[in-house]
Protein backbone atom coordinates (compact mmCIF):
# COMPACT_ATOMS: atom_id res chain seq x y z
CA UNK A 1 0.00 0.00 0.00
CA UNK A 2 2.40 2.83 1.05
CA UNK A 3 4.87 1.61 -2.10
CA UNK A 4 2.89 3.69 -3.96
CA UNK A 5 4.24 6.67 -2.29
CA UNK A 6 8.00 5.79 -3.38
CA UNK A 7 9.85 8.08 -5.62
CA UNK A 8 9.13 7.37 -9.43
CA UNK A 9 12.70 6.51 -10.42
CA UNK A 10 14.66 5.71 -13.92
CA UNK A 11 12.76 6.78 -16.65
CA UNK A 12 13.36 9.49 -19.70
CA UNK A 13 12.77 12.31 -16.64
CA UNK A 14 16.11 12.16 -14.15
CA UNK A 15 14.45 14.75 -12.07
CA UNK A 16 15.79 12.93 -8.65
CA UNK A 17 19.29 14.37 -9.68
CA UNK A 18 17.92 17.95 -9.22
CA UNK A 19 18.09 20.11 -6.48
CA UNK A 20 15.64 19.30 -3.90
CA UNK A 21 14.67 23.33 -4.14
CA UNK A 22 14.69 24.44 -7.65
CA UNK A 23 11.74 24.86 -9.12
CA UNK A 24 11.58 22.48 -11.31
CA UNK A 25 11.85 19.71 -8.75
CA UNK A 26 9.04 21.37 -6.37
CA UNK A 27 6.51 21.14 -9.02
CA UNK A 28 7.41 18.04 -10.14
CA UNK A 29 7.36 16.32 -6.50
CA UNK A 30 3.89 18.15 -6.04
CA UNK A 31 2.13 16.71 -8.96
CA UNK A 32 3.70 12.98 -8.41
CA UNK A 33 2.81 12.90 -4.80
CA UNK A 34 -0.70 14.27 -5.70
CA UNK A 35 -1.07 12.11 -8.60
CA UNK A 36 -0.11 8.91 -6.31
CA UNK A 37 -2.25 10.13 -3.49
CA UNK A 38 -5.47 10.50 -6.09
CA UNK A 39 -5.04 7.55 -7.49
CA UNK A 40 -4.89 5.72 -4.34
CA UNK A 41 -8.09 7.40 -2.45
CA UNK A 42 -9.95 7.03 -5.49
CA UNK A 43 -9.52 3.20 -6.26
CA UNK A 44 -10.76 2.81 -2.78
CA UNK A 45 -13.43 4.64 -2.56
CA UNK A 46 -14.64 3.20 -5.88
CA UNK A 47 -13.84 -0.57 -4.28
CA UNK A 48 -15.22 0.00 -1.57
CA UNK A 49 -18.67 1.66 -2.72
CA UNK A 50 -20.94 -1.21 -3.06
CA UNK A 51 -20.11 -2.72 0.44
CA UNK A 52 -20.90 0.60 1.80
CA UNK A 53 -23.76 1.06 0.08
CA UNK A 54 -25.15 -2.06 1.11
CA UNK A 55 -24.46 -1.04 4.68
CA UNK A 56 -26.34 1.76 4.80
CA UNK A 57 -29.14 0.11 3.41
CA UNK A 58 -28.81 -2.78 5.87
CA UNK A 59 -28.86 -0.19 8.71
CA UNK A 60 -32.06 1.18 7.60
CA UNK A 61 -33.50 -1.64 7.32
CA UNK A 62 -32.35 -3.25 10.91
CA UNK A 63 -33.63 0.35 12.26
CA UNK A 64 -37.70 -0.27 10.65
CA UNK A 65 -37.40 -4.07 11.90
CA UNK A 66 -36.34 -3.02 15.45
CA UNK A 67 -39.06 -0.57 16.07
CA UNK A 68 -41.80 -2.93 14.65
CA UNK A 69 -40.15 -5.61 16.55
CA UNK A 70 -39.27 -7.75 14.35
CA UNK A 71 -35.30 -8.42 15.15
CA UNK A 72 -33.40 -9.75 17.43
CA UNK A 73 -29.18 -9.29 17.64
CA UNK A 74 -28.25 -12.35 14.77
CA UNK A 75 -31.13 -12.43 12.91
CA UNK A 76 -31.15 -12.21 8.78
CA UNK A 77 -31.88 -8.49 8.31
CA UNK A 78 -33.15 -9.48 4.51
CA UNK A 79 -35.21 -12.35 5.56
CA UNK A 80 -36.76 -10.42 8.12
CA UNK A 81 -37.38 -7.92 6.16
CA UNK A 82 -39.20 -9.73 3.33
CA UNK A 83 -42.55 -9.10 5.20
CA UNK A 84 -42.62 -5.47 5.15
CA UNK A 85 -43.51 -3.76 1.83
CA UNK A 86 -42.70 -0.32 0.78
CA UNK A 87 -44.84 2.37 -0.53
CA UNK A 88 -44.63 5.80 -0.94
CA UNK A 89 -46.87 8.37 -0.51
CA UNK A 90 -47.82 12.02 -0.81
CA UNK A 91 -48.15 13.85 1.86
CA UNK A 92 -50.27 16.87 0.66
CA UNK A 93 -52.75 14.34 -0.82
CA UNK A 94 -52.07 11.14 1.68
CA UNK A 95 -52.58 9.16 -1.31
CA UNK A 96 -50.03 6.76 -2.07
CA UNK A 97 -48.00 7.55 -5.32
CA UNK A 98 -45.43 5.57 -7.58
CA UNK A 99 -43.86 8.66 -9.11
CA UNK A 100 -40.35 7.43 -7.58
CA UNK A 101 -39.25 3.83 -7.61
CA UNK A 102 -39.90 2.76 -3.10
CA UNK A 103 -37.07 0.32 -2.30
CA UNK A 104 -34.80 3.35 -3.59
CA UNK A 105 -36.11 6.34 -2.60
CA UNK A 106 -34.06 8.30 0.45
CA UNK A 107 -36.33 10.66 2.26
CA UNK A 108 -33.36 12.07 4.11
CA UNK A 109 -32.09 12.99 0.69
CA UNK A 110 -35.66 14.25 -0.40
CA UNK A 111 -35.66 16.63 2.47
CA UNK A 112 -32.36 18.49 0.76
CA UNK A 113 -33.07 18.57 -2.67
CA UNK A 114 -34.93 21.56 -3.00
CA UNK A 115 -37.10 19.80 -6.39
CA UNK A 116 -38.39 16.96 -4.00
CA UNK A 117 -39.13 19.12 -0.45
CA UNK A 118 -41.13 21.84 0.34
CA UNK A 119 -40.54 25.04 2.70
CA UNK A 120 -42.58 24.63 5.78
CA UNK A 121 -44.63 27.80 6.71
CA UNK A 122 -42.56 29.22 10.38
CA UNK A 123 -45.88 28.92 12.07
CA UNK A 124 -46.40 25.38 11.58
CA UNK A 125 -42.95 24.13 11.70
CA UNK A 126 -43.38 22.72 15.47
CA UNK A 127 -40.27 20.16 14.84
CA UNK A 128 -37.69 22.70 13.51
CA UNK A 129 -37.79 20.96 10.48
CA UNK A 130 -37.75 23.45 7.64
CA UNK A 131 -38.10 21.97 5.15
CA UNK A 132 -39.76 18.23 4.62
CA UNK A 133 -40.18 15.79 1.48
CA UNK A 134 -43.12 16.24 -0.55
CA UNK A 135 -43.11 12.53 -0.65
CA UNK A 136 -42.24 10.39 2.30
CA UNK A 137 -42.28 6.29 2.73
CA UNK A 138 -44.25 4.01 4.54
CA UNK A 139 -42.90 0.43 5.86
CA UNK A 140 -45.82 -1.88 5.76
CA UNK A 141 -45.19 -5.28 7.81
CA UNK A 142 -47.76 -8.07 6.27
CA UNK A 143 -48.77 -11.18 8.19
CA UNK A 144 -50.46 -13.56 5.90
CA UNK A 145 -50.83 -10.89 3.52
CA UNK A 146 -52.71 -8.78 5.52
CA UNK A 147 -51.11 -5.48 6.98
CA UNK A 148 -50.26 -5.50 10.58
CA UNK A 149 -48.73 -2.39 10.99
CA UNK A 150 -47.71 1.21 9.33
CA UNK A 151 -43.89 2.11 10.03
CA UNK A 152 -43.57 5.98 9.26
CA UNK A 153 -40.17 7.83 9.65
CA UNK A 154 -40.25 10.97 11.79
CA UNK A 155 -37.16 13.78 12.39
CA UNK A 156 -37.27 16.86 14.57
CA UNK A 157 -34.68 18.89 17.05
CA UNK A 158 -34.17 17.97 20.38
CA UNK A 159 -31.70 20.03 22.16
CA UNK A 160 -28.46 19.44 20.36
CA UNK A 161 -29.22 17.52 16.91
CA UNK A 162 -32.06 16.27 15.01
CA UNK A 163 -33.54 13.00 16.00
CA UNK A 164 -34.38 10.40 12.81
CA UNK A 165 -36.71 7.67 14.09
CA UNK A 166 -39.40 5.97 12.87
CA UNK A 167 -42.87 5.37 14.24
CA UNK A 168 -45.18 1.69 14.12
CA UNK A 169 -48.54 2.26 14.23
CA UNK A 170 -51.18 -1.00 14.24
CA UNK A 171 -53.40 -0.79 10.98
CA UNK A 172 -55.91 1.52 12.82
CA UNK A 173 -53.63 3.91 12.40
CA UNK A 174 -54.25 5.24 15.86
CA UNK A 175 -52.06 2.92 18.27
CA UNK A 176 -48.49 3.04 18.95
CA UNK A 177 -46.56 -0.43 18.52
CA UNK A 178 -43.41 1.72 19.45
CA UNK A 179 -41.26 5.00 18.74
CA UNK A 180 -37.16 4.55 18.31
CA UNK A 181 -34.20 6.80 16.79
CA UNK A 182 -31.60 5.73 14.84
CA UNK A 183 -29.27 8.44 15.18
CA UNK A 184 -28.96 11.66 17.28
CA UNK A 185 -26.53 13.43 19.19
CA UNK A 186 -28.46 14.03 23.04
CA UNK A 187 -26.58 14.44 25.96
CA UNK A 188 -25.65 10.26 26.70
CA UNK A 189 -27.15 9.42 30.19
CA UNK A 190 -29.87 12.19 29.73
CA UNK A 191 -31.91 13.47 26.56
CA UNK A 192 -29.65 10.30 25.25
CA UNK A 193 -31.76 7.96 27.23
CA UNK A 194 -34.68 8.23 24.23
CA UNK A 195 -32.44 4.65 23.74
CA UNK A 196 -33.48 3.38 26.90
CA UNK A 197 -35.57 0.12 26.05
CA UNK A 198 -37.45 0.87 29.19
CA UNK A 199 -38.51 4.05 27.91
CA UNK A 200 -39.42 2.70 24.41
CA UNK A 201 -41.28 -0.05 25.84
CA UNK A 202 -43.81 3.01 27.47
CA UNK A 203 -44.91 4.18 23.67
CA UNK A 204 -46.51 0.67 23.10
CA UNK A 205 -50.41 0.91 22.79
CA UNK A 206 -50.86 4.45 23.44
CA UNK A 207 -52.99 6.41 21.08
CA UNK A 208 -51.79 9.38 18.17
CA UNK A 209 -55.30 11.36 18.07
CA UNK A 210 -57.94 12.53 20.70
CA UNK A 211 -61.99 12.13 19.55
CA UNK A 212 -61.59 15.78 17.65
CA UNK A 213 -59.12 14.48 15.61
CA UNK A 214 -56.25 16.35 16.86
CA UNK A 215 -52.77 14.72 17.79
CA UNK A 216 -52.96 13.94 21.16
CA UNK A 217 -50.13 12.18 22.19
CA UNK A 218 -47.14 13.98 24.38
CA UNK A 219 -44.29 13.17 26.60
CA UNK A 220 -45.70 14.96 30.12
CA UNK A 221 -42.96 16.30 32.81
CA UNK A 222 -42.59 13.74 35.25
CA UNK A 223 -44.68 10.54 35.08
CA UNK A 224 -48.34 9.28 33.86
CA UNK A 225 -50.32 8.61 36.55
CA UNK A 226 -52.62 5.36 35.90
CA UNK A 227 -56.02 5.45 35.08
CA UNK A 228 -55.81 9.66 34.98
CA UNK A 229 -57.70 11.47 32.59
CA UNK A 230 -55.90 11.25 28.55
CA UNK A 231 -53.48 8.73 30.18
CA UNK A 232 -53.43 7.01 26.55
CA UNK A 233 -51.87 10.36 25.31
CA UNK A 234 -49.04 11.10 27.89
CA UNK A 235 -45.50 9.00 28.04
CA UNK A 236 -43.53 9.62 30.80
CA UNK A 237 -40.63 12.58 30.47
CA UNK A 238 -36.58 11.88 30.29
CA UNK A 239 -35.72 13.29 34.04
CA UNK A 240 -33.18 15.84 33.49
CA UNK A 241 -33.80 16.15 29.29
CA UNK A 242 -36.47 18.86 28.93
CA UNK A 243 -35.78 19.69 25.63
CA UNK A 244 -35.19 16.51 24.23
CA UNK A 245 -38.62 15.21 25.58
CA UNK A 246 -40.23 18.48 23.85
CA UNK A 247 -38.37 17.57 20.96
CA UNK A 248 -40.00 14.38 21.15
CA UNK A 249 -43.43 15.64 21.44
CA UNK A 250 -43.40 18.47 18.86
CA UNK A 251 -42.01 16.19 16.09
CA UNK A 252 -44.43 13.63 16.40
CA UNK A 253 -47.37 16.69 17.05
CA UNK A 254 -45.84 17.97 12.95
CA UNK A 255 -45.86 14.44 11.85
CA UNK A 256 -48.87 13.22 12.88
CA UNK A 257 -50.29 16.37 12.25
CA UNK A 258 -52.32 17.61 9.35
CA UNK A 259 -48.77 18.78 7.62
CA UNK A 260 -47.16 14.85 7.89
CA UNK A 261 -49.21 11.97 7.71
CA UNK A 262 -52.38 12.56 8.90
CA UNK A 263 -54.10 12.75 5.64
CA UNK A 264 -53.24 9.38 5.02
CA UNK A 265 -53.44 8.11 8.07
CA UNK A 266 -57.55 9.44 8.33
CA UNK A 267 -57.73 7.85 4.73
CA UNK A 268 -56.47 4.49 6.58
CA UNK A 269 -58.90 4.81 9.63
CA UNK A 270 -61.69 5.42 7.00
CA UNK A 271 -61.05 2.82 4.54
CA UNK A 272 -58.81 0.35 5.64
CA UNK A 273 -55.08 0.34 4.40
CA UNK B 1 15.12 -7.11 17.23
CA UNK B 2 17.99 -4.69 17.80
CA UNK B 3 18.02 -2.25 20.91
CA UNK B 4 17.86 1.01 18.75
CA UNK B 5 14.32 -0.24 17.04
CA UNK B 6 13.24 -1.89 20.38
CA UNK B 7 13.58 1.35 21.89
CA UNK B 8 11.80 3.05 19.28
CA UNK B 9 9.04 0.94 19.56
CA UNK B 10 8.32 0.89 23.12
CA UNK B 11 9.62 3.98 24.00
CA UNK B 12 6.48 5.86 23.21
CA UNK B 13 4.66 3.54 25.79
CA UNK B 14 5.47 5.35 28.94
CA UNK B 15 8.62 7.40 28.65
CA UNK B 16 7.56 9.41 25.66
CA UNK B 17 4.13 9.21 25.38
CA UNK B 18 2.29 10.68 23.23
CA UNK B 19 -0.31 11.99 25.09
CA UNK B 20 1.30 11.35 28.31
CA UNK B 21 4.63 13.82 27.81
CA UNK B 22 4.18 15.04 25.04
CA UNK B 23 0.49 16.37 25.95
CA UNK B 24 -0.49 15.75 22.06
CA UNK B 25 -3.77 14.02 20.51
CA UNK B 26 -6.03 14.74 23.66
CA UNK B 27 -9.01 16.02 21.56
CA UNK B 28 -9.93 12.76 20.28
CA UNK B 29 -8.78 10.86 23.19
CA UNK B 30 -11.48 12.57 24.93
CA UNK B 31 -14.11 12.37 22.06
CA UNK B 32 -13.70 8.40 21.66
CA UNK B 33 -13.08 7.20 25.21
CA UNK B 34 -17.28 7.12 25.91
CA UNK B 35 -16.76 3.10 25.08
CA UNK B 36 -13.92 0.88 24.40
CA UNK B 37 -15.82 -0.10 21.24
CA UNK B 38 -15.30 3.51 19.78
CA UNK B 39 -12.01 3.56 21.57
CA UNK B 40 -10.42 0.64 20.48
CA UNK B 41 -11.45 1.27 16.60
CA UNK B 42 -10.03 5.00 17.07
CA UNK B 43 -6.69 3.40 17.99
CA UNK B 44 -6.23 0.53 15.10
CA UNK B 45 -7.08 3.64 13.24
CA UNK B 46 -4.66 5.84 14.13
CA UNK B 47 -1.67 3.53 14.71
CA UNK B 48 -2.34 2.66 11.65
CA UNK B 49 -2.17 5.97 9.63
CA UNK B 50 0.57 7.08 11.78
CA UNK B 51 2.94 3.88 10.76
CA UNK B 52 2.13 4.48 6.85
CA UNK B 53 2.32 7.64 6.64
CA UNK B 54 5.86 7.98 8.06
CA UNK B 55 6.96 4.52 6.15
CA UNK B 56 5.74 7.01 2.94
CA UNK B 57 7.28 9.70 3.87
CA UNK B 58 10.17 8.20 4.83
CA UNK B 59 10.79 6.65 1.76
CA UNK B 60 10.76 10.15 -0.61
CA UNK B 61 12.12 12.04 2.57
CA UNK B 62 15.07 12.43 0.42
CA UNK B 63 13.14 14.33 -2.42
CA UNK B 64 10.82 16.73 -0.49
CA UNK B 65 11.23 20.51 -1.37
CA UNK B 66 11.35 21.94 2.09
CA UNK B 67 9.63 24.34 0.85
CA UNK B 68 6.80 22.12 0.55
CA UNK B 69 7.43 19.47 2.71
CA UNK B 70 4.20 20.05 4.97
CA UNK B 71 1.84 20.16 1.88
CA UNK B 72 3.48 17.01 0.71
CA UNK B 73 3.37 15.37 4.28
CA UNK B 74 -0.79 16.77 4.54
CA UNK B 75 -1.41 14.87 1.17
CA UNK B 76 -0.16 11.85 2.55
CA UNK B 77 -1.38 11.55 5.82
CA UNK B 78 -5.14 12.84 4.66
CA UNK B 79 -5.32 9.92 1.62
CA UNK B 80 -4.15 7.57 3.97
CA UNK B 81 -7.27 8.47 6.76
CA UNK B 82 -9.88 8.98 3.45
CA UNK B 83 -8.66 5.12 3.12
CA UNK B 84 -9.10 4.35 6.84
CA UNK B 85 -12.26 5.94 6.87
CA UNK B 86 -13.68 4.37 3.45
CA UNK B 87 -12.47 1.03 5.31
CA UNK B 88 -14.14 1.63 8.39
CA UNK B 89 -17.78 2.72 6.66
CA UNK B 90 -17.35 -0.61 4.74
CA UNK B 91 -16.37 -3.40 7.17
CA UNK B 92 -17.54 -2.01 10.73
CA UNK B 93 -20.64 0.64 9.95
CA UNK B 94 -22.06 0.41 13.40
CA UNK B 95 -18.66 1.85 14.88
CA UNK B 96 -17.68 3.86 12.43
CA UNK B 97 -21.30 5.93 12.59
CA UNK B 98 -20.47 6.59 16.12
CA UNK B 99 -16.62 7.60 15.30
CA UNK B 100 -18.57 9.84 13.10
CA UNK B 101 -16.08 12.49 12.70
CA UNK B 102 -13.45 11.43 14.37
CA UNK B 103 -11.58 9.55 12.06
CA UNK B 104 -11.58 12.14 9.51
CA UNK B 105 -10.24 14.68 12.07
CA UNK B 106 -7.34 12.02 12.70
CA UNK B 107 -5.85 14.10 9.59
CA UNK B 108 -5.38 17.22 12.19
CA UNK B 109 -4.28 14.89 14.95
CA UNK B 110 -0.71 16.32 15.92
CA UNK B 111 0.42 12.93 16.64
CA UNK B 112 0.52 11.78 13.19
CA UNK B 113 1.98 15.06 11.96
CA UNK B 114 4.82 15.48 14.70
CA UNK B 115 5.83 12.13 14.01
CA UNK B 116 6.23 12.61 10.20
CA UNK B 117 7.85 16.52 11.07
CA UNK B 118 10.24 15.20 13.66
CA UNK B 119 10.86 11.28 12.95
CA UNK B 120 9.93 10.57 9.49
CA UNK B 121 11.81 13.09 7.42
CA UNK B 122 15.16 12.00 9.01
CA UNK B 123 15.44 8.30 9.55
CA UNK B 124 15.22 5.29 7.15
CA UNK B 125 11.93 3.69 6.24
CA UNK B 126 11.61 0.48 8.24
CA UNK B 127 12.60 2.83 11.72
CA UNK B 128 9.85 5.11 10.74
CA UNK B 129 7.35 2.62 10.51
CA UNK B 130 8.25 1.26 13.94
CA UNK B 131 8.18 4.75 15.49
CA UNK B 132 4.60 5.14 14.13
CA UNK B 133 3.11 2.06 15.37
CA UNK B 134 5.02 2.82 18.30
CA UNK B 135 3.59 5.75 18.97
CA UNK B 136 -0.25 4.42 17.79
CA UNK B 137 0.30 2.27 20.81
CA UNK B 138 1.21 4.96 23.07
CA UNK B 139 -1.67 6.67 22.02
CA UNK B 140 -3.95 4.01 22.52
CA UNK B 141 -2.51 2.53 25.72
CA UNK B 142 -4.01 6.03 27.24
CA UNK B 143 -7.50 5.71 24.80
CA UNK B 144 -8.11 2.21 26.40
CA UNK B 145 -6.89 3.12 30.23
CA UNK B 146 -9.32 6.32 29.81
CA UNK B 147 -12.21 3.96 27.75
CA UNK B 148 -12.10 1.75 30.71
CA UNK B 149 -12.90 3.84 33.77
CA UNK B 150 -15.11 5.81 31.18
CA UNK B 151 -17.29 2.59 30.31
CA UNK B 152 -17.46 0.83 33.49
CA UNK B 153 -18.04 4.17 35.95
CA UNK B 154 -20.58 5.62 33.22
CA UNK B 155 -22.65 2.71 32.05
CA UNK B 156 -21.68 -0.40 34.34
CA UNK B 157 -20.30 -2.23 31.13
CA UNK B 158 -17.03 -2.98 29.35
CA UNK B 159 -17.19 -3.55 25.61
CA UNK B 160 -20.98 -3.14 25.97
CA UNK B 161 -20.92 -6.15 27.97
CA UNK B 162 -22.26 -5.49 31.36
CA UNK B 163 -20.39 -5.73 34.50
CA UNK B 164 -22.17 -3.32 36.78
CA UNK B 165 -25.89 -3.93 36.76
CA UNK B 166 -27.02 -0.09 36.50
CA UNK B 167 -30.29 1.32 38.10
CA UNK B 168 -32.17 1.57 34.75
CA UNK B 169 -31.71 -2.19 33.86
CA UNK B 170 -33.08 -3.00 37.31
CA UNK B 171 -29.60 -3.66 39.13
CA UNK B 172 -28.26 -1.12 41.69
CA UNK B 173 -25.44 0.53 40.41
CA UNK B 174 -26.33 3.93 39.66
CA UNK B 175 -23.98 5.42 36.62
CA UNK B 176 -21.86 8.55 36.91
CA UNK B 177 -23.25 10.48 34.07
CA UNK B 178 -19.80 12.65 34.06
CA UNK B 179 -18.14 9.82 33.47
CA UNK B 180 -20.24 10.17 29.63
CA UNK B 181 -19.26 13.89 29.04
CA UNK B 182 -15.64 14.76 27.82
CA UNK B 183 -14.69 16.78 30.90
CA UNK B 184 -14.40 13.31 32.34
CA UNK B 185 -11.73 12.04 30.28
CA UNK B 186 -9.81 15.58 31.17
CA UNK B 187 -9.93 14.38 34.36
CA UNK B 188 -8.32 10.96 34.12
CA UNK B 189 -5.84 12.36 31.52
CA UNK B 190 -5.02 14.89 34.23
CA UNK B 191 -4.96 12.04 37.24
CA UNK B 192 -3.12 9.70 34.78
CA UNK B 193 -0.08 11.96 33.55
CA UNK B 194 0.03 12.77 37.58
CA UNK B 195 0.66 9.23 38.30
CA UNK B 196 3.14 8.44 35.61
CA UNK B 197 5.12 11.86 36.58
CA UNK B 198 5.46 10.51 40.24
CA UNK B 199 6.49 7.54 39.00
CA UNK B 200 8.68 8.64 36.55
CA UNK B 201 10.05 11.84 37.95
CA UNK B 202 12.30 12.79 34.99
CA UNK B 203 8.85 13.72 33.27
CA UNK B 204 8.34 16.20 34.94
CA UNK B 205 9.20 19.77 33.31
CA UNK B 206 10.83 22.67 35.11
CA UNK B 207 8.48 25.36 35.45
CA UNK B 208 8.14 28.48 33.64
CA UNK B 209 7.85 30.86 36.24
CA UNK B 210 8.84 30.44 40.22
CA UNK B 211 7.23 32.55 42.47
CA UNK B 212 10.21 34.16 44.22
CA UNK B 213 9.82 35.89 47.97
CA UNK B 214 10.93 38.99 48.25
CA UNK B 215 11.28 41.43 51.12
CA UNK B 216 8.87 44.10 52.12
CA UNK B 217 11.77 46.63 51.03
CA UNK B 218 13.11 45.05 47.83
CA UNK B 219 9.63 44.88 46.66
CA UNK B 220 9.19 48.99 47.16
Amino acid sequence: MPNENQPKSGGSMNFLALSNDSTAKTFIMATLVCLVCAVFVSVSAVALKPLQILNKELDKKKNVLQVAGLYQEGDDIEEAFSKIDIKLIDLSTGEYTTEYEAATYDERKAAKDPALNVQIPKAKDVGSIRRRPKVMPVYQVKEAGVVKQLILPINGYGLWSTLYGFIALESDGQTIVGLSFYEHAETPGLGGEVDNPKWKKMWAGKKVYSAEGDVGIKVIKGTVVPGAKGEEYQVDGLAGATLTSRGVSNMLEYWMGEEGYQKYLTKIQANGV
Amino acid sequence: MSNQSKKILLDPLIDNNPIGLQILGVCSALAVTTNLGTALVMSLALTSVTAFSNLSISMIRNHVPSAIRIIVQMTIIASLVIVVDQVLKAYVYDLSKQLSVFVGLIITNCIVMGRAEAFAMKNPPGLSFLDGIGNGLGYSLVLLFVGTFRELFGSGKLFGVEILATVNEGGWYVPNGLMLLPPSAFFIIGLMIWGIRAWRPAQVEAPDFKIKEVNGTEAL
